[in-house]
């Protein structure tokens, strides 16, 4: 890298160092490595003008740069341009009991008190305990004068943000929130949102939200929702549970002030069977969202028991990815082939010792815009299963089945189907395999 | 010049396609059958347990029994393998070595030993590949120089370099005559030692024997057995193949001993894999209308190919620590709890009745391999695959140093395999392959008296029942270990964590190109990537 940067100054630098100056910097580690007779000592690292440090320090990662800011005070002071704290991903764990790598306390005081005005993409990573995710809060709290656009709270295992008190949270995305004026994409999966928290972020970023991730935050009402629709009119992407989608949503984000939605992902979870009743959106609700974004992903995530898909499909619905991430019962798996003109992608988990060769015809002939499918512990005789990639034909470009999911029979052994759904897909393929010893 | 050969049998015990004792026999005016029977190198290179011991013995006996019969005969010689070639070929006025080539670090160690010897004291040393289907070397240099390291993309090179080398013939006694055998008195002295000999423990009732004969009768049962379908009834399915590889959802049979497996006679090497290869084939070009069997026969033996490529070419492959494409897991230790599933008694009755089996047979079906794999690394005692994979290689006959370790990272899902979210239940897995518990009753009788709705969870029963079943949970059988729920919902979590972290190596092992949820993942990952490039960049212009 040093070498690199080297020829580049060679070529770059216009402005020869006068001796004086040289003896000047003498301190500099580097400079003393030069020693004056030698007609290439012309260099001196430390003199170099600012933008050419910047732009060699903008190749380094973070911890060479913070070593290269201890030799000099010029280099220090490069270290500190703003530009170089724009983006920053703090890492949050516990050593004893996380594989994470943790960004040192030091570093992270400095930046608070150095470059919070600077931050503009800043991302927490934290580990399943409740202190990282405390630290994180800790952090964001002290962000008063930040500017920032993006801003994303990731669990790595546990979510470990939703053990953190309700208020301390709100209150650090409070100072956040109202401070910025300018959030435009945030991820804030498994947290303690709550509507309060909602309104306040519309309240200063309404022009400006462009992304909003919110799965999994289980304080969040349709109510909350239904705000940022309203005001938020930029919104491009959402992200959130099945609970509090509602028709009055689907409807706000169709209005004509809105800008066309690009996706939409809706995860619908029960924790313990039969719990929840599971309300159905109308189809003139999907009808007008559709009208008004035609090009919209829907994406829905399933993790449901068996007896509880009832609700869903029983009347055209626009999804075009489609996630089950348990088991899914064959009479719901007949639905989306008559109910999902537009589905482009299906993965199911699991089914039952059924064959779905029926289902699976369906999806081909109706779901014209099909092209990756993925199948785990279900049943397929293998002539229905060929029978559906030739109705696809090359239009799947990612199919995933299971050796076990086939089941062989009179026309078709395991062996011929891997070269017979070759030839439809136009390129060598093979069911996936677990080994047998 | 014609030679004066000692031949030496390491695994490849067979007379059938076997390249190194064939080409001892077409240049040597002279050949030694020898084994070197040194256990001080043996117990430092592989843990052998008692059944292990068996096997081997029997198939040397069965070996010298075969070249008796072609008026030849072995000689076992016990002692360190350098002494033993030493004295051996200044004795006999040896001046060449032949030897199957095995790609094992120790064998491969030992083979250059010898060949440092050879230097020595002037003999020479040929070693051919006999013990997988490719030349390893071959496969590696399509690939690029590197092992492919999915299945899928090692088939995909298989296909570009068609059909494996076809089997060498039978030695004949012909070949043996005019390499005037060694002398009968000494033969006698080269006897195959019996157990009691090697102070090993008196044999238990493994249906299994060793050899090459006892392994070639199986293989003409199972081949049989597919040529007459129509005597077995049931639209050709045949009970060899199809008890190994049938879904066991529908055939609970296959989990006890085949009597058509095949799998120890190819680690020993009693078997050709590449002569099985071949009778397959020509099975699945003579069969027309009739259902073929399933491609996972054929594919036993490409797995196990597959595996013996990546270890080829892969340091530290049987270990975590310094394997480049294993992930790195902080695993607790816990010897406690690893006895307790090494001794089957875990408290699950399904788990238990497969260590038993492991323990008293040496074989276990692949299923059961899988189930109780799972549950003592990601599933639910989070202990290291190595601890599980030195415990399998004690006590399983077909234990094989690449398919071992390969398969241990597998269902530990350290590399190779990445639905980690999919963990086998060890109550629900064992009920839908064995509704009525017969594999249970049979392996652990104490709990045979439980009606098939607890038997699978004996624990759930009450105290009255349990009196009926003559079995108090606590008392005579244990409670289960774990709360198997609880145990893999934080075990999940670990793993999500370590794979987030070392993205990259579980990438190396991945096939995604068609699996629709792999190509999210990645297009998540490198949508991240993207934005941060992104933002890298327009840091540059402000």
């Amino acid at each position: 890298m040093m070498k690199r940067a080297r020829q580049k100054v060679m070529v770059d630098n216009a402005v020869p160092q006068t001796s004086q100056e040289n003896k000047k910097q003498k301190t500099c580690l580097y400079g003393s490595a030069f020693s004056e007779s030698d007609p290439h000592a012309s260099i001196d690292w430390g003199s170099l003008p600012h933008h050419v440090i910047l732009r060699i320090f903008q190749f380094l990662p973070l911890v060479d740069r913070a070593r290269a800011s201890s030799v000099c005070r010029r280099w220090n002071e490069v270290f500190h341009i703003p530009d170089l704290w724009r983006r920053f991903e703090f890492e949050l764990s516990q050593p004893a009991t996380s594989y994470l790598k943790s960004t040192h306390p030091d570093l992270i005081q400095q930046i608070i008190k150095r470059h919070a005005d600077h931050l503009q993409y800043v991302s927490f990573k934290v580990d399943s305990s409740t202190e990282s995710a405390e630290a994180a809060c800790n952090i964001l709290s002290q962000l008063v004068n930040c500017s920032i656009k993006t801003l994303g709270l990731i669990s790595t295992a546990k979510p470990s943000f939703m053990n953190v008190s309700k208020a301390h949270f709100a209150s650090a995305l409070t100072v956040v929130f109202v401070n910025s004026k300018s959030l435009s994409s945030i991820k804030i999966d498994d947290t303690p949102l709550d509507d309060p928290s909602l309104k306040v972020l519309v309240a200063n970023n309404s022009d400006t939200l462009k992304l909003l991730k919110m799965s999994s935050c289980p304080h969040v009402s349709p109510a909350g929702v239904l705000c940022v629709a309203d005001q938020c009119h930029g919104l491009k992407e959402l992200a959130l549970n099945y609970y509090i989608l509602s028709d009055e949503l689907l409807l706000a984000l169709s209005s004509e002030k809105h800008v066309d939605l690009e996706h939409l992902r809706i995860d619908v979870v029960s924790e313990n069977p039969g719990q929840v009743e599971f309300h159905t959106i109308k189809k003139q609700s999907w009808d007008a969202f559709v009208k008004h974004s035609p090009k919209v992903n829907i994406v829905m995530y399933f993790f449901l028991y068996e007896e509880e898909f009832d609700a869903f499909f029983r009347e055209e619905t626009p999804v075009t990815h489609l996630y089950f991430g348990r088991a899914v019962s064959k009479a719901m798996l007949g639905r989306i082939g008559l109910n999902c003109p537009r589905l482009i992608e299906l993965v199911v988990c699991a089914n039952g010792l059924q064959p779905l060769d029926d289902e699976l015809i369906q999806i081909a002939q109706r779901c014209k815009n099909l092209t990756a499918m993925g199948l785990g512990e279900c049943e397929v005789t293998c002539r229905g299963f060929i029978e559906f990639v030739k109705m696809c034909g090359g239009r799947l470009t990612q199919l995933s089945i299971m050796e076990e999911v086939l089941i062989p029979d009179n026309d078709y052994s395991l062996d011929r189907l891997h070269l017979e759904v070759s030839k439809h897909l136009g390129r060598m393929w093979f069911p996936d395999m677990m080994p047998t010893w | 010049m014609r030679h004066r050969t000692i031949h030496l049998f390491r695994k490849g015990l067979r007379l059938h396609d076997n390249p190194a004792l064939l080409a001892a026999l077409q240049s040597s005016e002279v050949v030694y059958p020898v084994y070197i029977l040194d256990r001080a190198f043996m117990t430092s290179s592989m843990h052998i347990g008692a059944l292990r011991w068996h096997f081997l013995l029997q198939s040397l006996e069965d070996l010298r029994s075969s070249l008796r019969q072609l008026g030849s005969c072995l000689l076992v010689i016990q002692g360190e393998y350098k002494s033993v070639v030493r004295d051996h070929v200044q004795k006999w006025n040896i001046t060449q070595v032949t030897l199957g080539a095995e790609m094992e670090p120790f064998y491969k160690e030992m083979e250059a030993n010898i060949r440092g010897l050879g230097e020595e004291l002037g003999f020479q040393v040929l070693s051919l590949m006999g013990h997988s289907l490719y030349n390893t070397q071959r496969i590696l240099e399509l690939n690029g120089g590197t092992p492919p390291l999915t299945y899928k993309r090692f088939l995909r090179i298989l296909s570009l370099l068609g059909d494996p080398e076809v089997p060498v013939r039978n030695p004949t006694a012909e070949d043996f005559q005019r390499c005037s055998p060694p002398e009968l008195g000494l033969a006698e002295c080269y006897g195959v030692p019996l157990p009691t000999d090697l102070k090993i423990p008196p044999e238990s009732i493994s249906p299994w024997r060793g050899g090459e004969s006892e392994g070639l009768q199986r293989l003409e049962q199972h081949l049989a057995d597919q040529v007459h379908p129509a005597d077995t009834g049931l639209c050709g399915w045949a009970e060899g193949w199809v008890a190994s590889f049938t879904k066991p959802k529908t055939v609970p049979n296959s989990l006890l001993p085949s009597t058509t497996g095949l799998s120890p006679y190819f680690s020993t090497g009693c078997l050709s894999v590449r002569s099985f290869f071949y009778r397959l084939s020509n099975i699945y070009a003579q069969a027309k209308h009739h259902s073929l069997p399933p491609v996972s026969l054929q594919g036993q033996l490409l797995w196990r190919e597959f595996f013996y490529t990546v270890a080829s070419a892969t340091p530290n492959f049987t270990k975590m620590a310094g394997n480049p494409i294993c992930l790195q897991i902080r695993w607790y230790e816990d010897a406690e709890r690893l006895h307790k599933w090494k001794t089957a008694q875990t408290g699950f009755p399904w788990i238990d009745a497969i260590m038993t089996q492991l323990r008293q047979e040496g074989w276990i079906h692949h299923l059961a391999r899988h189930a109780a794999a799972c549950f003592l690394t990601r599933g639910d005692l989070w202990i290291s695959w190595e601890e599980g994979m030195k415990v399998f290689e004690e006590l399983l006959l077909d234990a094989d140093y690449s398919i071992n370790a390969g398969n241990w990272m597998w269902l530990s899902a350290s590399a190779f395999f990445h639905h980690y979210t999919r963990i086998f239940c060890p109550v629900r897995f064992g009920r839908r392959t064995d509704p009525e518990g017969q594999y249970i009753r049979k392996y652990l009788p104490i709990l045979k008296n439980f009606p098939s709705k607890y038997i699978y969870e004996p624990w759930t029963a009450s105290e009255e029942e349990q009196k009926q079943a003559g079995c108090i949970i606590g008392r005579d059988y244990p409670f289960p270990m774990v709360d198997h729920k609880e145990a893999s919902d934080h075990n999940l979590q670990l793993m999500k964590q370590a794979r987030e972290e070392q993205h990259r190596i579980a990438q190396l092992t991945r096939d995604d190109a068609d699996d629709p949820m792999e190509m999210k993942l990645k297009r998540d990952h490198s949508e991240e990537s993207l934005t941060k490039t992104k933002a890298a960049r327009m840091t540059e212009q402000t």
